[in-house]
C-alpha cells in the first residue's frame, strides 16, 4: 500500500457502523494478516453482510434439494439457476426481495427490485420473458399502508412495463404484522438456448474487465448492510441507501448484453447488484479462481469528488461488469455503442488470488479474493421455540355454527382484501407484451407459450404467513404445495422452484427457531413433491418496533406443459374459470374438519391465532398426478385450487371471470355430517381442487382418480347466472362480482 | 401467387413491441418483415411502415418526443407525405402525434394509472387501407397497455376535422376525446391507434380480432 505502511486497528464505533461484530473484525485481521484500512473494511462489511454472504442462513439452505438431472446451473453457483426444458431450450428463474428499500421509498424500492431481478436473469444469457411479484402489506385501513401499496405497484409497473417484460402473475396479502415492514418479492424468468449459458467468472489472466451501463453515483451506498439490519424509526434517515432506477437504461443494457452473449464475445458477465462493484469484481474473480485488479478512477462517475470507498460501495443501478478477451474488446464496444452505451476498460484479470483496487497509480485496497467472497463466517444461531406456539387454540365449533347467514359470509369474504380481485393491481402491469401470455393474471397460475415450440410454461408464487405463524413447519410445507398445486391446475408438471425467505431478526432465538422449522417444512415438501430449488434469496431482519413480521417464505414454482399440438391448446391448458354451460363440477380431494387460520376464522370470527390446516404430502402428490393425468388427456375444462376462503370462495371465483362472461353453478353439497357446514364451505383444508368437465369425461376422470387414490365428488354443474348451493345460498354472480371485483379499488380510493 | 407485402418495423431505443409486430407479420400473416434502426436515414423497398409500441427513449421528456427528432424521421415523413402506409401502435401513435403526421396530443389517462386490459372497439369505417376486412360497426376486442392514451385534438379544430376516426372505444378506458382509439390523417394513409392489434392476432392469445388490420393492409397493397 502506498500511502501508509501502518495499519491501525479500527475503533469499535467504526466496526459497529459497518455492521460487523468484534469477532468478525478479528477474523478479517487474521485473513488479511494486518488491520484493514477503511476501504477494505467497507469491502468486508458488504461482502460479509447477511444479504451477500448468507452467514445466518447458509446451514439451513443446505436442507433444500438442489440436484436434479435437468438442472444445468444449480442454486448458489451463479446469479440464477437454470433448468433444461428439452429440445435445447432452458429457463433461468429466481425470486428476490426488495423489502427494506420499499418500506422507505416504495416506488423506487420496488422498481429497482424489478431491475435487479431482470439483470440477474439476462446476466445468465437468458431473455427475460415473464415477471411475477409477491407483496405483503399491513392493514389498508392505515393511510400510510395505502401509500405504500400504491407506490410499490406503480414502481413495479413503471419499471417492468418500460423494459418490456410482462408481469404475468403475482399475489398480494395483508396482515398487521407487515404494517411498517412490507414485503416486495419479485420474480423473473428468462429463456435461452442451452449452449448460450453465460457465466459470471473472471478467468484467463490478461482478460479485460469492462464496465458498462449507467455511471456510478452516491446512491445506495451500503444498501446490502442496510438490508441486513432491523428497520427502525431512524431508518427513514437512511434513504440514501435506496437506489433510483432507470428502466430505459436497463432495456438498452439488456439488448446489448444479450447481443454480446449471442456472439460468444464474453468470458464472464456479472451485474452490479447488492454491494455494487465490490461484489461483481470479487465474485467473478472468486468463480474464476483468479486475481483481479481495477482502477476506480476509470469508473464513470455521476458526481464529482467520489472517494474509492464510495465508488466501490455504491449500488447505483443498471451497471454490468464484463470479462472479455483483448481481441474481442473492439467488437464488444461496437455493439454497446450501437445502443448508445459506453464501455470503460477498468482493469484486468490477473494470476494470483488478490483483489487489488487502484486509484490512478495508488494501490488503495489489496485483499485476498477468497477471504472476501467465501470466507464469511457461517453461524448457526441459538434457537428457542416461541412460547405462543405451545398454546395455539382450536376454534370453538359452537362459534363456527352460530354463523348461519352463509350468503352474507360469502359476500363478506369475497370483499376482504386477501380474497378480493387484484384487478386494480395487475391491470397496471403490462402482462401481454412479448405476445406469449396464454393464461393472464387473475387465474391460479399464469401460463405463457414458448414461440416456435410446442411447450408452455406455468408459474406461480405462493406463501401463507398466517399459516407459518401458527405452525412454521406445516406452513412451510403448504407454501410449496400450494404453489405447485396452482401450476398443476394449469396442466403443468412442476420442474423446479425458487424461494425467498422473509423472516425476522435471526439474532432473536425465537425468530431463528421459526425460521429453522419453516425451512425444514419447505425442504421436506420440495423433496417429497420432487421440486428442486434452483436459487432464491434470504431476507432476514424484517422487523419493526412491534416485533417480527409473520414468517413468510415465498415459493415460486415453474411447470412445463410439453408436446401440446396446436389443436390441443384449449384442452391441455386450464384456467380457473368455468367454460361451458352444462359442464359437471367436481371436487378432487377430501374435506376435513379444519377452520383454523382461515379467512373465515380471522374475518368472520375475529380469531387472530388458531391452528392452521395440516398437509399430507403423499396425498398432495397423488392429487397432482390425478389432475395432471386428467389434464393431459384433455378431460378438464377448468381447474381451481381450493385455498383462501375455502370451497365456497373457490366456486364463486370459478364463476366470476375478468375476461369473459360469467357463468353460474348449481351445487349440492355432499352429506358430511361430522363436519360443520361452515367448515365445508369456508375451511381451508389442503390438497383439494375444483374442476369442471364435459359430462362425458366423468368416467375417465373417476378412473384416473381411483388409480391415484384421490377421492372425487360430483358437486353439481355449470348452469345459469346464479351461484346456487342447495339449501345454503342462492346469489347472482353479478352480485358476487360487485363484492369481489372492485372492493380493493374502493378501499384504495379512500383519501 | 400474390407478391409478399414488405413491412418495415421501426426500432427506437426503448421500443418493446418491435419483435411482437415482426413475428405477426412474418409468422402469422406470412409476409416480409424487416427492422429499420432509428439511426438509418432512408426507407427503401417497403410497402408499410409499422411504428411499434414501447417506451422510445424511456418516454423521457414526453412520450414520443425524442423519437420524433431521430435520424430516421425525415425519411419517414417523406414516405408518409408521398402516400406510404404508416401504422403507429401505442407509442407509435404518440410518435406520429409528436411528428405532426397526425393532429393532436396525448394526455395522461384520466385514472392517472397505466392500464393494461382488453377493450371493446367499434369499427367506424371500412373504406380504409387499415380496415377493409372489417364491417362498419363491427365490435372487436383488442387490448390496450398505456399510461398516456387520452387523446386530445388541436384546440382550433381545423386539423382535427380533417383527420378521421377509424376505431372508437365502446367503453372509454382513458378519457380520450370523442372515444377516439384510432385515427387516420386526411389522406387516410397514416393510422395511429392506442390498442395493440399484434397482441390479438392468434387464437392462442385469447382472441384474434387484431389480425384483420394486418390482413386489410395486405389486401390493400396487393390490390392497388
Amino acid at each position: 500500500m502506498s500511502e501508509s505502511k501502518e495499519f491501525a486497528p479500527m475503533s469499535a464505533d467504526i466496526i459497529e457502523q459497518h455492521g460487523l461484530s468484534k469477532q468478525e473484525y478479528s477474523l478479517i485481521v487474521e485473513k488479511m494478516h494486518r488491520d484493514p484500512n477503511l476501504l477494505e473494511l467497507g469491502l468486508f462489511s458488504v461482502m460479509w453482510s447477511e444479504h451477500c454472504s448468507y452467514k445466518n442462513s447458509k446451514n439451513l439452505l443446505k436442507l433444500f434439494p438442489t440436484k436434479h438431472e435437468k438442472i444445468l446451473v444449480p442454486a448458489g453457483e451463479e446469479n440464477a439457476g437454470i433448468v433444461d426444458i428439452g429440445d435445447d431450450w432452458a429457463v433461468a428463474f429466481k425470486v428476490e426481495s426488495h423489502n427494506h428499500p420499499s418500506a422507505l421509498e416504495p416506488y423506487q424500492g420496488a422498481a429497482t427490485g424489478v431491475g435487479g431481478i431482470i439483470r440477474d436473469i439476462f446476466t445468465m444469457g437468458a431473455r427475460p420473458i415473464a415477471c411475477m411479484n409477491s407483496l405483503r402489506f399491513g392493514s389498508l385501513e392505515d393511510k400510510h399502508v395505502r401509500f405504500l401499496l400504491k407506490g410499490v405497484v406503480e414502481g413495479i409497473a413503471g419499471y417492468g412495463n418500460c423494459v418490456g417484460v410482462p408481469t404475468v402473475g403475482g399475489e398480494v396479502m395483508f396482515d398487521d404484522s407487515y404494517q411498517t415492514n412490507p414485503l416486495v418479492n419479485v420474480f423473473c424468468l428468462g429463456l435461452l438456448k442451452t449452449d448460450k449459458i453465460a457465466r459470471g467468472a473472471a478467468s484467463g489472466a490478461g482478460n479485460q474487465v469492462l464496465y458498462v451501463g449507467a455511471s456510478t453515483g452516491r446512491d445506495g451506498i451500503h444498501g446490502a448492510t442496510f438490508a441486513s439490519d432491523d428497520l427502525t424509526e431512524d431508518s427513514q434517515e437512511e434513504r440514501s441507501a435506496v437506489q433510483v432506477g432507470d428502466p430505459f437504461m436497463e432495456k438498452l443494457l439488456l439488448e446489448a448484453c444479450l447481443e454480446v452473449i449471442q456472439e460468444d464475445l464474453v468470458v464472464g458477465i456479472q451485474d452490479m447488484g447488492a454491494a455494487g462493484l465490490t461484489c461483481a469484481v470479487c465474485e467473478t474473480a472468486a468463480r474464476g479462481k483468479m486475481g483481479i485488479s481495477i482502477d476506480v478512477s476509470k469508473v464513470p462517475q455521476r458526481e464529482k469528488g467520489m472517494t474509492p470507498y464510495e465508488i466501490m460501495l455504491s449500488e447505483s443501478q443498471e451497471r454490468m461488469l464484463l470479462i472479455v478477451e483483448k481481441k474481442y474488446v473492439d467488437r464488444v464496444s461496437e455493439i454497446f455503442q450501437k445502443w448508445d452505451l459506453h464501455v470503460k476498460n477498468i482493469g484486468q484479470v490477473e494470476s494470483g488470488d488478490r483483489m487489488r483496487i487502484f486509484e490512478n497509480k495508488n494501490l488503495v485496497a489489496d485483499v485476498p479474493v477468497q477471504a472476501l467472497s467465501d470466507d464469511a463466517p457461517v453461524y448457526t444461531r441459538e434457537e428457542r421455540k416461541p412460547e405462543y406456539l405451545s398454546k395455539i387454540p382450536l376454534i370453538d365449533r359452537e362459534k363456527v355454527n352460530a354463523m348461519v347467514d352463509y350468503g352474507e359470509t360469502l359476500k363478506k369474504l369475497l370483499a376482504t382484501p386477501n380474497i378480493a380481485s387484484k384487478k386494480m393491481i395487475y391491470e397496471q402491469y403490462d402482462h401481454m407484451v412479448q405476445t406469449n401470455t396464454v393464461v393472464r393474471p387473475g387465474s391460479d397460475a399464469a401460463v405463457i407459450r414458448i414461440k416456435n415450440t410446442n411447450k408452455f410454461l406455468a408459474m406461480k408464487l405462493d406463501g401463507q404467513g398466517r399459516y407459518c405463524h401458527a405452525d412454521p413447519y406445516e406452513g412451510g410445507k403448504i407454501a410449496v404445495a400450494e404453489a405447485a398445486r396452482n401450476v398443476v391446475c394449469a396442466g403443468a408438471r412442476p420442474i423446479a422452484g425458487t424461494d425467498c425467505l422473509n423472516f425476522g431478526n435471526p439474532m432473536h432465538e425465537e425468530n431463528f427457531w421459526v425460521f429453522h422449522h419453516c425451512v425444514k417444512g419447505l425442504a421436506k415438501a420440495c423433496s417429497d413433491l420432487d421440486i428442486p430449488i434452483i436459487g432464491g434469496n434470504v431476507s432476514l431482519y424484517n422487523q419493526n418496533v412491534d416485533g417480527p413480521i409473520f414468517p413468510t417464505p415465498i415459493v415460486g414454482v415453474v411447470g412445463l406443459i410439453d408436446n401440446v399440438q396446436e389443436s390441443e391448446v384449449a384442452k391441455r391448458i386450464n384456467s380457473q374459470f368455468f367454460q361451458n354451460e352444462g359442464d359437471l363440477i367436481l371436487l378432487l380431494g377430501e374435506n376435513k374438519n379444519e377452520i383454523g387460520s382461515s379467512e373465515f376464522s380471522e374475518n368472520i370470527l375475529g380469531e387472530k391465532l388458531s391452528l392452521c390446516p395440516t398437509l399430507d404430502l403423499a396425498v398432495e402428490k397423488k392429487l397432482h398426478e390425478a389432475v395432471l393425468l386428467s389434464s393431459e388427456k384433455g378431460l378438464l375444462n377448468s381447474a381451481h385450487d381450493c385455498s383462501e376462503g375455502g370451497l365456497a370462495v373457490t366456486l364463486a371465483e370459478s364463476c366470476m371471470s375478468a375476461e369473459s362472461a360469467s357463468l353460474g353453478a348449481k351445487i349440492v353439497l355432499p352429506n358430511e355430517e361430522e363436519i360443520p357446514l361452515n367448515i365445508i364451505l369456508f375451511g381451508e383444508t389442503q390438497s383439494r381442487v375444483v374442476v369442471s368437465c364435459d359430462p362425458s369425461s366423468l368416467a375417465d376422470i373417476q378412473d384416473i382418480c381411483l388409480k391415484n387414490d384421490t377421492p372425487v365428488t360430483v358437486l353439481g354443474n355449470v348452469e345459469g347466472e346464479r351461484l346456487v348451493i342447495e339449501d345454503v345460498l342462492d346469489l347472482s354472480v353479478k352480485e358476487l362480482e360487485h363484492f369481489w371485483s372492485d372492493s380493493l379499488e374502493r378501499t384504495m380510493n379512500r383519501s | 401467387m400474390k407478391r409478399k407485402v414488405s413491412f418495415g418495423v421501426l426500432v427506437f431505443p426503448g421500443s418493446n413491441c418491435d419483435r411482437d409486430c415482426f413475428e405477426v407479420i412474418q409468422n402469422v400473416v406470412d409476409q416480409k418483415a424487416s427492422y429499420i434502426w432509428h439511426k438509418e436515414t432512408q426507407i427503401k423497398n417497403v410497402d408499410v411502415i409499422v411504428i411499434p409500441g414501447g417506451f422510445s427513449y424511456g418516454d423521457y421528456l414526453r412520450c414520443g418526443a425524442m423519437a420524433s427528432v431521430s435520424s430516421i424521421m425525415p425519411a419517414l415523413k417523406d414516405f408518409a407525405l408521398s402516400g406510404g402506409l404508416v401504422l403507429g401502435i401505442c407509442n407509435g401513435f404518440q410518435i406520429l402525434l409528436e411528428t405532426g403526421l397526425l393532429p393532436g396530443a396525448m394526455q395522461r389517462n384520466v385514472s392517472l394509472k397505466f392500464i393494461c386490459k382488453d377493450v371493446r372497439l367499434r369499427v367506424e369505417a371500412n373504406d380504409s387501407p387499415f380496415s377493409n376486412k372489417y364491417n362498419i360497426n363491427d365490435e372487436i376486442t383488442i387490448p390496450v397497455a398505456h399510461h398516456d392514451g387520452n387523446y386530445f385534438p388541436p384546440v382550433d379544430g381545423s386539423t382535427a376535422s380533417k383527420s378521421r376516426k377509424l376505431f372508437s372505444y365502446i367503453d372509454n378506458p382513458n378519457g380520450s376525446f370523442d372515444d377516439i382509439a384510432g385515427l387516420t390523417n386526411e389522406q387516410g394513409n397514416v393510422l395511429g391507434m392506442m390498442p395493440h392489434p399484434e397482441r390479438c392476432s392468434e387464437e392462442v392469445l385469447s382472441g384474434s380480432d387484431g389480425l384483420k388490420i394486418f390482413e386489410s393492409l395486405i389486401y390493400y397493397v396487393q390490390n392497388s
